[in-house]
């Protein structure tokens, strides 16, 4: 039995069924509508989010299967003291598969470690969000038709992203890919992942604090939310929260086939203006999310559709 | 005359640890949870060395497959380990990082499940070699001092 705890689970070779199977279900979406019939899937959900667990949702929902769960941690047993492990033995018994996201690092693995059933991990604190990294390289694979070389810039809040940092790993497996990583002094990719991911594996990449600078270069740019919850104090998180505003003006910077990714919510860091710029890849995003998993769901249920 | 020094007997069979920093071998003692073992244990404090002025030495009276020391190349890799059988060091066991550690160290995670899920083993493994760095199975909190 398979669960998914980091993008790394998956072999490039693993990862490129999966994203063939996502892009076959968009073409197809009829021939896996009842792919799922009879499954179920748990969201254990024990901090809101709105996108992720109604992706997962609308995912199964799409696939003929049900859903049930629970949407914070005040409406599960974890109220009343109850362990991850205790839950996930329990619900391995209601359900044939879960997607959970818990504020605490490493929560999916302890469920993975006591379930019966393949345990989806759906963001677990500032750790991982493999989902998410799944949708981003299903989105880039669908607008630039590649994985592989290219210029990433990576916009904003590069120091506590989680997304950016699986985005980063997911994409150096694949040759050619180069990174500009935008952002201010304070908000740099830490320093363990520019030594020992990017230097280590010889990744070409270059900082800069100018978005203008790097925009003539990108074949992709994945801007970033500057996250209040991560700020110690509040005045830090004023001074940087506008430090980046994608506007039409520096759109006109990008080449033509330059696609904007944002892994949502927005707040002020991409204008609506470009919301209509055809480049603007970020609600498409959220679609794909939807198809990858559809494909994810089917590759852990080992549930082949001819 | 009553010479100032202080005499422990040989074992016949287990290990001598060799070579600990002084001072260290409390600290080994509990790593090893050496205070579940029923065998005969003897802690030397600030021995008298040559190449360190003052070390700590354990010696461990049990049967020689009873103990899994790789622990103590994550505590301190220059502590010799003799083997002894009959009264006579019959091997040195080269000390090696163990790839994993659980229950030796905790995360100091606060975000970590670690800190609020009971009966969790504390798992550390492995990630460079090189570097000796050690991160937390759930949470790949690197390991620090």
């Amino acid at each position: 039995m398979r669960h998914l705890m980091s993008p790394l689970d998956f072999s490039v070779e693993e990862l490129d069924k999966l994203l063939n199977l996502a892009q076959d279900i968009e073409k197809y979406p009829e021939k896996y509508a009842h792919a799922c019939a009879g499954k179920k899937l748990a969201t254990l959900f024990y901090e809101p989010s709105t996108r992720t667990r109604l992706s997962h949702e609308a995912a199964m929902l799409n696939l003929g299967g049900s859903i049930m769960g629970f949407s914070s941690a005040d409406s599960s047993s974890a109220a009343k003291g109850e362990s991850v492990s205790d839950t996930i033995r329990t619900i391995s018994c209601y359900a044939d598969i879960c997607a959970m996201r818990h504020p605490k690092e490493g929560a999916p693995m302890v469920a993975s470690q006591h379930s019966s059933i393949p345990v989806i991990n759906a963001g677990d604190g500032g750790h991982q969000h493999p989902t998410q990294t799944l949708t981003d390289l299903l989105t880039i694979l669908n607008v630039k038709g590649r994985l592989d070389n290219m210029t990433i810039g990576l916009c904003g809040d590069l120091k506590f992203g989680r997304t950016v940092h699986s985005l980063i790993h997911a994409l150096v497996r694949y040759p050619g890919i180069r990174f500009i990583l935008i952002s201010p002094e304070e908000l740099r990719l830490p320093g363990y992942m520019r030594h020992d991911v990017l230097d280590k594996l010889g990744i070409p990449y270059e900082e800069v604090v100018r978005l203008e600078e790097a925009m003539p270069e990108l074949d992709i740019l994945y801007m970033t939310r500057v996250q209040r919850e991560r700020f110690f104090n509040e005045e830090d998180y004023v001074r940087m929260k506008d430090f980046y505003i994608l506007d039409k003006k520096k759109m006109l910077l990008a080449p033509s086939d330059m696609y904007v990714l944002h892994p949502l919510p927005r707040v002020n860091e991409i204008s609506v203006e470009v919301d209509e710029d055809p480049r603007a890849a970020y609600f498409r995003q959220v679609q794909y999310g939807v198809y990858v998993r559809m494909a994810l769901i089917l590759t852990l249920l080992d549930i082949h559709v001819d | 005359m009553v010479k100032n020094t202080l005499n422990v007997g040989r074992i016949s069979e287990g290990f001598v640890l060799d070579h600990i920093e002084a001072g260290k071998s409390m600290e080994i003692y509990k790593y090893l949870h050496l205070d579940k073992l029923d065998c005969c244990v003897a802690i030397i404090k600030n021995a008298k060395s040559t190449k360190m002025g003052k070390k700590d030495i354990i010696k461990i009276e049990c049967p020689i497959d009873f103990m899994d020391l790789d622990i103590l190349g994550f505590i301190d890799h220059n502590i010799t380990v003799n083997i002894i059988e009959n009264e006579q060091i019959v091997s040195k066991k080269e000390l090696r990082l163990p790839k994993e550690i659980t229950n030796v160290i905790r995360c100091k995670n606060p975000r970590c499940i670690t800190s609020i899920e009971q009966g969790l083993d504390h798992v550390f493994v492995l990630t460079d070699e090189e570097k000796q760095t050690y991160r937390c199975k759930y949470c790949e909190e690197k390991y620090s001092l």
